[in-house]
């Protein structure tokens, strides 16, 4: 089996002590939920913090509370077990459950938070590796080296935004609290992500987020499509996200996302440009998912070949827009 | 067929009765001890520094850091063992450590033996490996190019970086073509997959102050380990090695070479003086591999309008790896079970096996037949279409007939295929459904055929495949002693089946006690599907003999002739009269007081081949099973993504030892094969380093039970006169026909070949595509390399007047 490296683990019982230990510890001091994906990282040797903060034991970083006429509030820290089957969560903000239940397995849920998994680390496969493999090629830029190897002669790093709620709640809306020793601060969930597979958030490492606010629910409507070979626990390669206004039967506002096909959740503005204004039928569903797939830029360094994974997005677009437009099935679960 | 001593028919209470596993509580428990699970008192823990070069020359290992470590106990390098191994002695190509060179990113350079794990990975890191890097090999093609002396991998093999070279040919296949009225010709690829066992290897060895060496191992085969390690140890004495095979997590032929891990724990633990034990990461059984070789493949095959054929001629080009392995045998595999189900007058095989520098493939469930077996199912199909004839229909129309010698020399025994097909085709409502299903919805059919035991062993000598030794006791006890290594699949249990049979006694009574070199007697080991046929027949003449020794006491003592005697229920009686009888034990207390100690032996070697040409003992077994399979597809046309919800399969297992084993034997193989037909790939990345793409379970994609089909099994027993009570395999055959047949039932879904394994959304939608734009709805491979063959060795078919001897060889043959 391989081996965690030796760490220091520290268990604050506040928001407050855990920044303040955060500053204390230093710049490779990390925070830790569930583990699901920092511990696997360690193990392969992709993080290596001297200092790991648990912050399983602060309450204050769990629950769900809030109404759906003026939005929800999720702590960091609550499962994405309890995402998934909690009774509030399902009756109003059904797409958000969903979604969750699509996040790996249910054991992983148990342990993984939602939290943790809007902060994902970038995901490829030439950085999800052990050291000793890495070692083989050299390593990349993303740890350790000076290459992406997916697109050697690219400045920059690849690597594929991986989580299935992040497209989702940057189309719908929501917003995160951001919590340092400098103080707190919001921020939209379409602001905190960054396009590069490297320095993915717009979030200082010092800062701990707290809570994610879901927006109210006034009217919009919202799913998410999920490509992946196995539906039992794989990553997505491919996410849609989307949210939708309608007036009667014509779309007036729209918000498209696409997850797992680049370093950031892509919006697809070409898509949604065409859909406002215009009779949710199956002319402008095509006409959408025509201009949603340009945007997308898979790559080499998932699971399935990118060229067709390119080609799926038109598919998971129309599917996406059909189950919203109320002509189409949901994804199953 | 079981008879009593008069030879009359006898009702069987244990064979043919779905009992549990002798090992069943302790593993649905937990309690089953893995080689993991193993410790020691003293007990080190090693890791192994592997190469992160794919092909290079050692300048300089620098192990001074590791050694100044507290808590480092021993580091071993190659030089230390400098004598080579391998599973095949004409493939002796493997060290311990890498000595002068590594030929893969994986392949072992330095053991280190520590306190704990942490201090020996540490130590791990901390060891310096200087190479100078060598032109590196990634496929097929450049396996068959020319290569300069110091580029090779090996400095044996046929030539440049081929290690070997089959050409055979059995009548004259050209000559037949011209008797056809269709030729068909195609080409294939079978991708390699390994066997992704759950349990990693482990190994763990003692040696002790009196120079005796134990150890224990997840291996399928202690006797090969036996041997390698006393080769490798020498001059320390084999009788003074003792190999254990613990209860292995799932094998499927990745356990079954020796390892350098077992060999460098061995090495270890007598440096030391302490016992070693290693476990490897899930990325170091990807590299240990042995699995599927991929393969490509060419056929060309004439048929009559009715569908039978004149004459086939196949081609193979496998992707070997870094060594040699069970490659050999891999290569004459993937030309040998063409003739076994469907009659072929002619046949003409070429199989050519390069090294590469990738971890080395070997055995995988099927070894070597299933990449065949897909490329002649799908090749049947299309040319049932092209004649207008039904799949099935075809098929059962020209079978091998039963008790028959097929042109290359195999000799086939019970032949249940025609059952067999009949069976799936009632199932799936065949004939009402093939080819009338809705655009996306396909059926397919298949079949194949698999060994019971390779009739020949791994190093050529004339001794026993299997021996069982009995033990009886006065108290009622029996034990068996066996080397068969019970995999998961119930080896254990069939011995105390077979044995409970005989003797009419509770088969949880009895002490299994296998997998020792030490202890029990040798049996070759379980691969090729020979473990129920061979230890079962040895257990049966050991059975039989005990038997006869009790019955000759208990006679005596009842006064009542040995033929009246029965054994049943824990009792001795006379079948006359039921009364009249004693319980086991003091039948046993009466033999012992008649004969002294009771113990007895059976051992069970297989029937000559009829093939005496050089290459005739890859193929040969005692029996054949066959299995007929019907896969339902869902194929979505915008997509290419396909489902599998439903798969039938019918398999002629001769006779069931214990049915609810066997049918999990055909759904544990279709499972696998359902994994190699849709997703599973071991693939590299040539142009960076031939570095393994994803050596983790969760980036190598294999079905989970949300992906698995609902699976219809059938089992026709039709007993074959070669197999204990008439049993033959199960453990491979029900994965070969998997892969055609889901092919086969893209193509029936939406009119499109894909003509190789796996088949994936992306080249059905490639193939789709092409379809629309009106070009070949196909995708496949489109050429083939070049090779110079070596001249065929030319044996005449037997209804030519082959003798099975070759003819003398001449000329050499080019081919595009």
């Amino acid at each position: 089996m391989l081996r965690l490296p030796t760490f220091r683990y520290l268990r604050p019982e506040s928001v407050e002590q855990a920044v303040a230990w955060r500053t204390d510890g230093g710049p490779e001091a990390a925070f830790v939920a569930g583990g699901t994906d920092l511990y696997p990282n360690m193990k392969r040797r992709q993080q290596t913090p001297p200092i790991v903060i648990g912050l399983g034991r602060i309450p204050e970083l769990r629950g769900i509370s809030g109404d759906s006429d003026t939005g929800a509030r999720v702590g960091a820290t609550t499962t994405l077990t309890r995402v998934c089957e909690d009774p509030f969560l399902v009756e109003h903000y059904p797409e958000v459950s969903r979604a969750a239940r699509t996040i790996s397995t249910p054991l992983l849920r148990n342990m993984g938070t939602i939290g943790g998994n809007v902060l994902l680390d970038t995901r490829c496969n030439y950085y999800d590796q052990t050291y000793e493999w890495r070692r083989s090629i050299d390593f990349c830029m993303k740890k350790e080296g000076t290459i992406c190897w997916v697109a050697p002669s690219s400045p920059r790093c690849w690597a594929v935004q991986s989580s299935d709620l992040v497209p989702l709640l940057c189309a719908i809306g929501g917003s995160v609290r951001l919590v340092s020793p400098r103080g707190e601060r919001e921020l939209a969930f379409r602001d905190l992500y960054r396009d590069d597979g490297i320095d993915y958030l717009n979030k200082q490492p010092d800062e701990l987020l707290t809570d994610l606010r879901l927006p109210a629910r006034d009217g919009w409507r919202a799913t998410y499509w999920k490509l992946r070979r196995r539906e039992a626990f794989d990553f997505p390669v491919l996410g849609v996200a989307a949210c939708l206004r309608l007036d009667g039967d014509v779309v007036r506002e729209a918000h498209l996302y696409l997850g797992g096909v680049g370093s950031w959740p892509i919006e697809a503005t070409g898509a949604c440009d065409v859909l406002v204004g215009r009779r949710l039928d199956e002319e402008t569903i095509q006409a959408a998912a025509a201009q949603a797939y340009r945007p997308a830029k898979p790559l080499d360094n998932t699971d399935f070949h990118m060229t067709w994974r390119k080609h799926m997005v038109r598919r998971y677009v129309e599917g996406a827009l059909r189950e919203l437009s109320g002509d189409g099935a949901a994804p199953r679960d | 067929m079981a008879t009593s001593e008069n030879g009359a028919p006898r009702e069987l209470k244990v064979i043919g009765h779905p009992l549990r596993k002798v090992d069943a509580r302790a593993k649905v428990t937990g309690q089953t001890r893995f080689a993991d699970d193993l410790t020691l008192p003293r007990m080190l823990h090693a890791k192994l520094l592997r190469s992160t070069e794919a092909h290079a020359r050692i300048v300089r290992i620098d192990t001074s850091a590791a050694e100044a470590m507290p808590g480092v106990r021993a580091i071993l390098t190659g030089d230390v063992l400098p004598e080579p191994f391998g599973i095949l002695p004409v493939s002796q190509d493997e060290h311990t450590l890498c000595i002068d060179k590594v030929r893969f990113v994986g392949d072992p350079v330095v053991a280190v033996a520590a306190i704990d794990e942490d201090t020996a990975e540490e130590a791990v890191r901390r060891i310096v490996v200087e190479y100078e890097p060598l032109k590196h090999v990634a496929s097929i093609d450049d396996g068959l190019a020319p290569c300069s002396d110091a580029d090779r991998i090996h400095d044996y093999g046929t030539h440049d970086n081929v290690h070997k070279y089959v050409n055979l040919e059995f009548g004259d296949v050209e000559q037949s073509f011209e008797e056809a009225d269709l030729v068909q010709e195609d080409s294939f690829y079978f991708e390699g997959n390994t066997h992704l066992p759950m349990e990693q290897h482990a190994a763990l060895a003692a040696f002790d102050p009196d120079g005796k060496l134990t150890l224990w191992s997840s291996t399928q085969t202690p006797h090969y380990v036996h041997r390698a390690l006393a080769k490798v140890l020498a001059p320390l004495p084999a009788s003074h090695i003792r190999v254990i095979a613990c209860p292995n997590g799932g094998g499927f032929g990745g356990k079954s070479d020796p390892f350098n891990h077992e060999i460098a724990v061995a090495k270890l633990s007598m440096i030391t003086g302490r016992p070693v034990k290693i476990c490897l990461t899930r990325e170091e059984v990807f590299y240990c591999h042995r699995g599927r070789h991929p393969v490509l493949m060419w056929v060309k095959t004439g048929f009559k309008k009715d569908g039978s054929m004149t004459g086939m001629h196949f081609r193979s080009y496998l992707d070997g790896g870094a060594y040699g392995s069970y490659g050999v045998a891999s290569t004459f595999y993937t030309g040998a079970l063409q003739t076994v189900t469907y009659p072929v007058p002619r046949y003409k095989f070429q199989g050519a096996r390069v090294f590469t520098n990738k971890p080395p493939c070997g055995p995988k469930r099927g070894h070597g037949t299933p990449q065949p077996r897909f490329a002649l199912e799908v090749h049947l199909d299309k040319v049932a279409h092209r004649l207008g004839l039904d799949p099935a229909q075809m098929r059962l129309d020209h079978l091998v007939p039963p008790n028959s010698l097929t042109a290359n020399y195999l000799r086939v025994g019970s032949m249940g295929l025609g059952a067999c097909i009949e069976k799936v085709v009632e199932g799936s409502a065949w004939k009402e459904r093939y080819g009338k299903l809705p655009e996306g919805h396909g059926l397919g059919l298949a079949c194949g055929s698999y060994l019971s035991g390779a009739g020949l062993p791994i190093y050529w000598n004339r001794m026993p495949h299997s021996g069982v030794q009995l033990k009886l006791d006065r108290s009622g006890g029996v034990a068996c002693f066996c080397g068969s290594t019970d995999i998961g699949q119930g080896s254990d249990s069939v011995l105390a089946y077979v044995v409970a049979e005989v003797l009419g006694i509770d088969p949880f009574a009895i002490r299994v006690v296998t997998a020792d070199t030490d202890l029990t007697p040798v049996d070759l080991g379980s691969y090729s599907s020979r473990v129920t046929l061979m230890t079962g027949n040895a257990a049966l003449q050991a059975a039989e003999r005990a038997r006869e020794l009790l019955a000759q006491a208990v006679a005596k003592k009842l006064e009542v002739p040995a033929v009246r005697l029965t054994f049943a229920e824990g009792r001795v009686f006379d079948v006359e009269d039921a009364e009249r009888g004693m319980t086991f034990a003091e039948a046993v207390q009466a033999a012992e007081a008649k004969f002294g100690t009771i113990g007895t032996v059976g051992s069970y070697a297989p029937p000559a081949s009829a093939g005496k040409f050089k290459g005739a003992g890859v193929g040969p077994s005692p029996a054949y099973s066959y299995t007929a399979i019907v896969a339902e597809t869902f194929v979505d046309p915008e997509t290419g993504i396909v489902e599998v919800p439903r798969i039938w399969c019918a398999h002629d297992a001769g006779k069931c030892i214990n049915p609810a084993l066997v049918i999990g034997q055909i759904e544990g193989g279709v499972y696998m094969g359902l994994g190699e037909a849709l997703m599973e790939e071991m693939t590299y990345r040539g142009n960076r380093n031939v570095v393994h793409h994803h050596p983790s379970m969760l980036e190598y994609k294999s079905p989970t039970t949300h992906e698995m089909c609902d699976v219809i099994s059938y089992v026709i027993e039709d007993p074959d006169p070669n197999g204990p009570f008439g049993a033959k395999e199960v453990g491979q055959g029900p994965l070969l026909p998997v892969m055609p047949a889901v092919a086969n039932a893209v193509f029936d879904a939406v009119g499109v070949r894909v003509d190789e394994v796996p088949v994936t959304p992306e080249k059905v939608l490639r193939a789709l595509q092409a379809k629309a734009r009106g070009r070949d709805p196909r995708t496949g491979p489109t050429r083939l390399p070049e090779v110079a063959w070596r001249p065929p060795m030319r044996v005449p078919p037997p209804w030519e007047g082959g003798t099975g001897e070759a003819l003398p060889r001449e000329g050499v043959e080019v081919t595009k």
